[in-house]
């Protein structure tokens, strides 16, 4: 008899001096923010476009970090990001929901445009500048091709062109082989 | 097997590890260069050398003298570019450059006046020897000189005379490995002198003690040629070396662990280990433009293969066109052949010959499909047989890096040091499955490039965005303050004058609405 109570005895010594310990660590160790959603967060493209249903980006990541989002709902980033998402979250790879666009910068008509700031308003990386009742212009190498200020635009003299193509950037295709194809083509195979 | 036991045991001098010895197919040995005639046009694209293109400097319909700079340098990795011989601006429009993407750069089209007037704006300096360093390094900045071996690297940032990484040996490159090139063989037997006088500059500016001109045992005219004129100039510190031929010999990194067994770290330059490397046409040029003050206007250009009539090495000048050259050599019809700009181990395929020749144009071969195609079978499974980290020059392992750059595996392709490959196309020589392993590691490196261009791009965007959130964030506080302030001092003004408070309180209200 007295053996067990010197059991529970310790035991219940042991479990309050652990309690003590992680109650001490969680307060000193304590992380700020959810790092899962900061990692995600750096795999989006940031062009804050919200084509995946979440005000921005950042609001994206927290959801698919909380679980409330699937991985394949960023249309800019396409196949890559939705691929390393996939891997980061530890989840089978999903189709797209959209088949990934050519890269666009938007372009201001500038002879047509009222100078109403609607559009610098929309654009979340201000990339548009301009004053009331002066023309607008985008600042082509920032503008990440989101769209956004192309609806409140009222006289619609914004387009999407598309990026040119830099010689620079430009990179050699996989080889002309069957079996380098083979690989793309099972990349591929994710969008059916 | 006997060889490399000896290298190992210490018999023999140990040589860059790897290497092939492909058929050489030196058809051109022995033909004197020959000056290339005037074309009736000329395409000078504004940019024949790795950095930052150049600014346009002229009009149309402006003259121009031969050696005339006629495009500006942006920034520091870069060199002007001059008018390849007196004539008229006609146009200045983009046109195809040699580039396998078969795009195009902004060019100036200048049309012969068949004067070939030269621009003598900038004095020779015959008395280098007095002259301090820097000076001469901006008149090889100034003339436009770019390294001729192929990689058309500015010279100038190589010639510089720095305390931290003082240069003790001069290495002059007269290896040319690439089969097929003998544009730096014939520049040897038949400028030996200027070469010597050109490496003696080098010295100079660079304050080196010691030279070696480093040139491969299947040229020996050329090694005769040098041993001679580098007697004459009984200067004890230039010693001509011939090493055994074996591609990628003439590779920077490769040529200087061979001479002195130091390894050139990955992502540093020869210079951190105190050597300094140069071509021997590079060296040409600069004794050109040092004691003749003439800026680079021309290159030597090997025009060979087997669909040349008459192969050759040439003389020709920047700009141009390749259909005119190969007509010279007797090839106008262009059907059946492949084209290759520079050599055919690390050439690039051109898609049509009216593409203008450049800086880092060391050679032009016109090769008959037949001869090309069995080269390019069906790629076969890999079956490990390890040939290609045997032939490595820098050791990587060809077989497993190819697998990662074929499923876009770019991170662990990076592991295994992708980027140290120099696509010398040894490990794709060799394979026996013909797996196509140099253009796999041309694929990863420009998806990677890609890949880190759009996370850099993601990251401004994202500092733009929570810029974008501060301020309006910041705005929306201000108004509040403001409202606030104007709520407080209306409710003060009615604490003050309670007796007016009763009558103006509706009036007072509106006030505060505004």
């Amino acid at each position: 008899m007295e053996q067990l109570l010197y059991a529970t005895l310790s035991l219940g010594a042991f479990a309050l001096i652990a309690g003590i310990i992680l109650a001490i660590s969680s307060k000193v160790f304590r992380i700020e923010g959810d790092p899962l959603s900061d990692k995600i967060d750096a795999l989006l493209p940031q062009t804050q476009c919200g084509q995946c249903g979440y005000p921005g980006c950042r609001p994206y990541a927290n959801a698919v970090a909380g679980g409330d989002a699937d991985v394949n709902h960023c249309v800019p980033g396409g196949e890559r990001t939705m691929l390393s998402i996939a891997d980061l979250m530890g989840v089978e790879p999903k189709a797209l929901d959209e088949e990934e666009a050519v890269p666009v910068v938007a372009f201001v008509r500038e002879d047509e445009c009222i100078g109403c700031t609607l559009c610098i308003k929309a654009c979340p990386v201000d990339a548009i500048i301009g004053a009331p009742k002066q023309y607008h212009t985008v600042v082509s190498d920032h503008c990440t091709g989101c769209v956004l200020c192309v609806d409140p635009c009222p006289v619609d003299c914004i387009d999407m062109i598309q990026k040119p193509e830099l010689l620079e950037h430009w990179s050699w295709p996989l080889p002309d082989t069957e079996r380098a194809q083979l690989g793309a083509e099972r990349r591929e195979s994710h969008h059916d | 097997m006997i060889k490399s036991l000896l290298n190992k045991l210490g018999f023999t001098s140990a040589p860059f590890p790897g290497g092939i010895t492909p058929d050489m197919c030196k058809w051109t040995e022995n033909s004197a260069i020959e000056d290339c005639p005037l074309p009736p046009l000329f395409i000078v694209p504004i940019k024949q050398h790795i950095g930052q293109a150049c600014t346009p400097l002229v009009q149309v319909g402006d003259l121009v003298l031969r050696g005339q700079k006629i495009a500006k340098s942006e920034g520091y990795l870069s060199v002007p570019i001059h008018a390849p011989t007196s004539g008229k601006v006609i146009k200045i429009e983009e046109h195809p450059i040699p580039h396998p993407s078969g795009m195009g750069l902004t060019s100036i089209f200048i049309e012969p006046d068949g004067k070939d007037e030269r621009d003598t704006s900038l004095a020779p300096m015959q008395n280098w020897q007095d002259i301090d360093p820097s000076e001469l390094r901006e008149r090889v900045r100034v003339c436009g000189i770019a390294g001729l071996g192929g990689a058309a690297f500015p010279t100038f940032i190589k010639l510089l005379k720095d305390k931290r990484n003082p240069i003790e040996t001069v290495i002059l490159n007269g290896i040319e490995c690439e089969p097929f090139l003998t544009n730096d063989y014939r520049l040897m037997v038949e400028n030996s002198a200027e070469i010597l006088h050109g490496l003696q500059i080098i010295m100079h500016m660079v304050g080196a003690k010691k030279a070696i001109i480093a040139i491969e045992d299947n040229k020996s005219e050329a090694v005769l040629a040098m041993q001679k004129v580098a007697d004459s100039a009984e200067n004890h510190a230039i010693s001509v070396v011939s090493l055994p031929t074996r591609y990628p010999q003439g590779g920077e990194k490769q040529l200087i662990e061979s001479l002195t067994g130091k390894q050139v770290p990955a992502g540093k330059l020869p210079l951190h280990i105190n050597v300094l490397c140069q071509n021997v046409g590079t060296t040409k040029a600069i004794y050109d433009a040092i004691v003749l003050g003439h800026s680079m206007t021309d290159r030597i250009i090997t025009v060979s293969g087997d669909a040349v009539p008459k192969p050759a090495n040439m003389r020709v000048r920047l700009g141009t066109p390749m259909r005119f050259i190969y007509a010279q050599r007797g090839l106008e019809n262009f059907d059946g052949i492949q084209i290759l700009h520079g050599g055919p181990m690390m050439g690039e395929r051109m898609r049509h010959p009216d593409i203008p020749v450049v800086k880092s144009s060391t050679g032009l071969l016109a090769i008959s499909d037949e001869r090309i195609k069995p080269a390019h079978q069906v790629e076969d499974p890999c079956i490990r047989c390890g040939h290609c980290s045997e032939v490595c020059p820098v050791s990587l392992v060809p077989n497993l890096l190819a697998d990662h750059c074929r499923n876009d595996q770019l991170e662990r392709a990076a592991d295994y040091d992708l980027f140290d490959c120099i696509e010398c196309g040894a490990c794709s020589y060799v394979c026996p499955s013909h797996i196509p392993l140099v253009h796999y590691f041309r694929y990863g490196k420009g998806q990677t490039a890609q890949v880190r261009r759009e996370q850099s791009f993601a990251e401004v965007s994202r500092l733009r965005s929570e810029g974008r959130d501060v301020r309006l964030q910041r705005e929306k506080d201000e108004k509040a303050a403001k409202r606030r302030k104007v709520r407080d001092t209306l409710r003060s003004e009615s604490v003050l004058n309670p007796e007016n408070d009763a009558k103006s309180t509706a009036p007072s209200n509106i006030e505060g609405k505004e």
